[in-house]
């Protein structure tokens, strides 16, 4: 019952959020309605549920829900709390890492007169990034798990190499959000004009300075939407880290499970939804961080 | 202006349209509800019935159950304690009901979930193999009916619930299983586990917050480092101090990695480990299995039947063959130690030739009591993290 009376809020707020934007004319929202009915049951149902059960207790016996903010305290006390910030660092290291890797390799392979390189770094690229979950994890494990063939060959864990801790995850997750980064910066960098490095250089610009001034201005709305995706993707893995590291690197993702989906803790269904809305909270505000930045390097591209 | 009637338009469409999807969702199926009601004429109905007695005896009952025809399990993978073969067997001697079974590998929790999220539905779950947590926690919500099986008397009173909404079948001991072509002196207690040969080798199955048996390996750690039931810690420090020493290593450890040689030692149930070393024969892989000296630890897994049970008869029909000498032999074919063992032994109707096959184990097992259950649990799901990392 209540959870019927709390939907139409989260979808009216919703309507009024999307209808301010008046650039287009009055009467459009009206084409834009069956998205919005679309956002709304897919993206509103959900997220009212999820809100619902984190602020709510129900009595397991009696049936009776009552509001409570424990399930939210709790989430973000802790081994919970700790499991939020490693999320965050692990995805924002990887989201960084990969970020510049990628946008390396896609300056080398659209400055490159090669075309075949160009296909074959898009393709495996292409391929590469839907590679994850258990799959990659245990590609990894054989190849430079404890037993691993490299492992074994060249003698890493003496070099102090281990897969099963917050370094090895984060060389694990580079492996799918490097070439994500490289599929969504090649347009990009295309679209950098030669021209612009021309014009620049025959004003006696260095390398650096077209960088500095001209090229990464111009990327940098790009850069930033890469480097959100690439955020988004890390903190939302999950299945590749449950395989590898169990509960010995804490992450959101995979405290949500165990709460979720156990065999050992009872009763901890709604502290879940808390980490949800946590994590939902937390993508947000890199969004709120990302947006106002972009508009202001947008301006460059007009 | 036109935007603010225009907001407040979108705002009322949209929630009558959440609104309708969300009634549509809740009404469809309700229709499939009481198709299974039974049709007891002086006989008890069968979603009352508490024991075969209820039935007129177990003619009675697999003759409802067969004009049910259908069975729901859920949870119940087949190279896990000999379910696969358990599953034939009962479908071989009561070829009118037809087992449907879900999820194979599905979690207590899932099963807790799906009694509750399909409550009244045809395809809700029958019958539920939980976690002694979640038998316990579910009888407590009121899920559970209550039924005594045949055998329930011979079921030892600490492994069952008063009321009979739920009781113990199948379990086994912590053991370690070793590697013996990988490992040259496989490890005999926990003691052992800490010895500097064993860096990079030691591994649970899974993460103690999440899988039984990884718990189980923890509590037994626990007891073998001068913890108790009621005092897990001793038990997290020890995994914390394999874990700078290296000998731990945190990936789950699976039938994949087990062959793979990855996990050359692992922690888990010793029905599973025995079941390796049949599997992995022959394959490069000599898996031996002790139960370790110092931390002797067993747990149980419980079965219940679903207070709204769609096939109310063959939920009681399965309980009355699991807890048959055939059902409990078949448990052990599957090196699981079924919970009429004792019983068995002394009638003799037990299957001598798998008994010989368990790992040795000495004495009788102790079981935690709710509340140090409780104290293990939350003390682990605040402490492990840190521990380890």
């Amino acid at each position: 019952m209540s959870a019927s009376t709390t939907l139409p809020h989260s979808t009216g707020t919703a309507g009024g959020s999307t209808t301010r934007r008046r650039r287009r004319g009055p009467r459009t929202w009206l084409a834009a309605l069956p998205l919005l009915a679309f956002t709304a049951l897919c993206f509103g149902v959900p997220l009212g549920a999820i809100a619902f059960g984190a602020v709510t207790r129900t009595d397991p016996v009696s049936g009776a829900t009552e509001a409570t903010g424990e399930h939210l305290a709790r989430s973000l006390q802790g081994p919970y709390l700790g499991s939020l910030i490693g999320s965050v660092q692990l995805s924002a290291l990887t989201a960084l890492v990969a970020g510049v890797l990628g946008v390396l390799i896609a300056q080398a392979v659209v400055t490159s007169p090669s075309r075949a390189l160009r296909g074959a770094t898009l393709t495996a690229s292409g391929v590469l990034a839907n590679f994850g979950g258990v799959p990659l994890a245990f590609a990894f494990i054989a190849t430079v798990g404890i037993s691993g063939v490299v492992t074994q060959l060249a003698d890493l864990t003496g070099l102090g190499w281990n897969l099963y801790s917050f370094t090895g995850l984060t060389v694990v997750y580079l492996y799918f959000l490097t070439p994500l980064m490289v599929l969504v910066t090649v347009p990009a960098l295309d679209g950098l004009r030669p021209q612009w490095r021309e014009a620049a250089q025959n004003n006696g610009a260095t390398g650096w300075q077209f960088w500095r001034h001209v090229g990464l201005p111009v990327l940098a709305p790009s850069l930033l939407g890469g480097f959100v995706l690439l955020f988004g993707t890390a903190f939302a893995a999950h299945a590749t880290a449950a395989a590898l590291v169990g509960g010995s690197v804490p992450l959101v993702t995979l405290k949500i499970a165990d709460a979720l989906s156990g065999n050992v803790l009872t009763g901890q269904e709604n502290v879940a939804l808390a980490l949800g809305l946590d994590m939902i909270v937390i993508a947000g505000l890199v969004m709120a961080v990302y947006l106002p930045l972009q508009r202001r390097s947008a301006r460059w591209l007009r | 202006m036109l935007s603010s009637s225009a907001r407040r338009g979108a705002a009322v469409l949209l929630s009558a349209a959440v609104l309708t999807t969300l009634s549509a969702c809740g009404a469809a199926p309700d229709k499939a509800a009481g198709s299974a009601g039974g049709d007891g004429k002086n006989k008890t109905q069968p979603a009352a019935a508490t024991s075969v007695a209820d039935f007129g005896g177990l003619e009675g009952l697999v003759a409802a159950a067969e004009k049910e025809g259908e069975l729901n399990v859920i949870a119940l993978p087949a190279d896990w304690a000999n379910y696969g073969e358990i599953q034939k067997a009962f479908a071989a001697k009561y070829p009118k009901v037809k087992i449907n079974a879900e999820n194979p590998d599905a979690s207590s929790a899932d099963e807790i979930a799906a009694v509750k999220s399909r409550k009244g539905q045809t395809r809700a779950p029958d019958v539920l193999d939980l976690g002694i947590a979640f038998a316990r926690s579910g009888a407590a919500e009121n899920l559970f009916a209550p039924y005594k099986v045949t055998a329930w008397d011979q079921i030892p009173a600490a492994q069952k619930d008063a009321d009979a909404r739920w009781y113990n079948d199948y379990g086994g001991y912590v053991s370690i299983g070793c590697d013996a072509a990988r490992i040259p002196n496989c490890p005999q207690s926990f003691a052992d586990l800490a010895k500097p040969e064993y860096k990079g080798k030691v591994a649970l199955n899974g993460n103690p917050t999440k899988s039984g048996s990884a718990f189980g390996g923890v509590y037994a750690a626990a007891l073998a480092n001068k913890g108790s039931f009621a005092d897990i810690q001793p038990g997290i420090d020890f995994f914390g101090r394999l874990k700078k020493s290296g000998n731990f290593i945190p990936v789950e450890s699976t039938p994949a990695t087990v062959e793979k040689g990855e996990t050359p030692i692992s922690i888990d149930w010793d029905y599973l480990n025995a079941g390796y070393a049949e599997q992995f024969k022959g394959k490069g892989v000599d898996w031996k299995v002790a139960i370790p000296t110092d931390g002797v630890y067993a747990q149980y897994y419980s079965q219940a039947i679903n207070k709204d049970a769609p096939h109310p008869a063959a939920s009681r029909l399965w309980m009355e063959f699991l807890y048959s000498t055939e059902g409990q032999n078949l448990w052990l074919k599957g090196f699981a130690r079924p919970v009429l063992l004792p019983a068995m032994t002394q009638a003799g109707t037990v299957d001598k030739e798998a008994v010989t096959k368990l790992p040795q184990v000495q004495g009788t097992p102790a079981f935690p009591a709710s509340t140090e259950l409780d104290k293990a649990k939350a003390t682990l799901a605040e402490k492990w993290d840190k521990a380890l990392s």
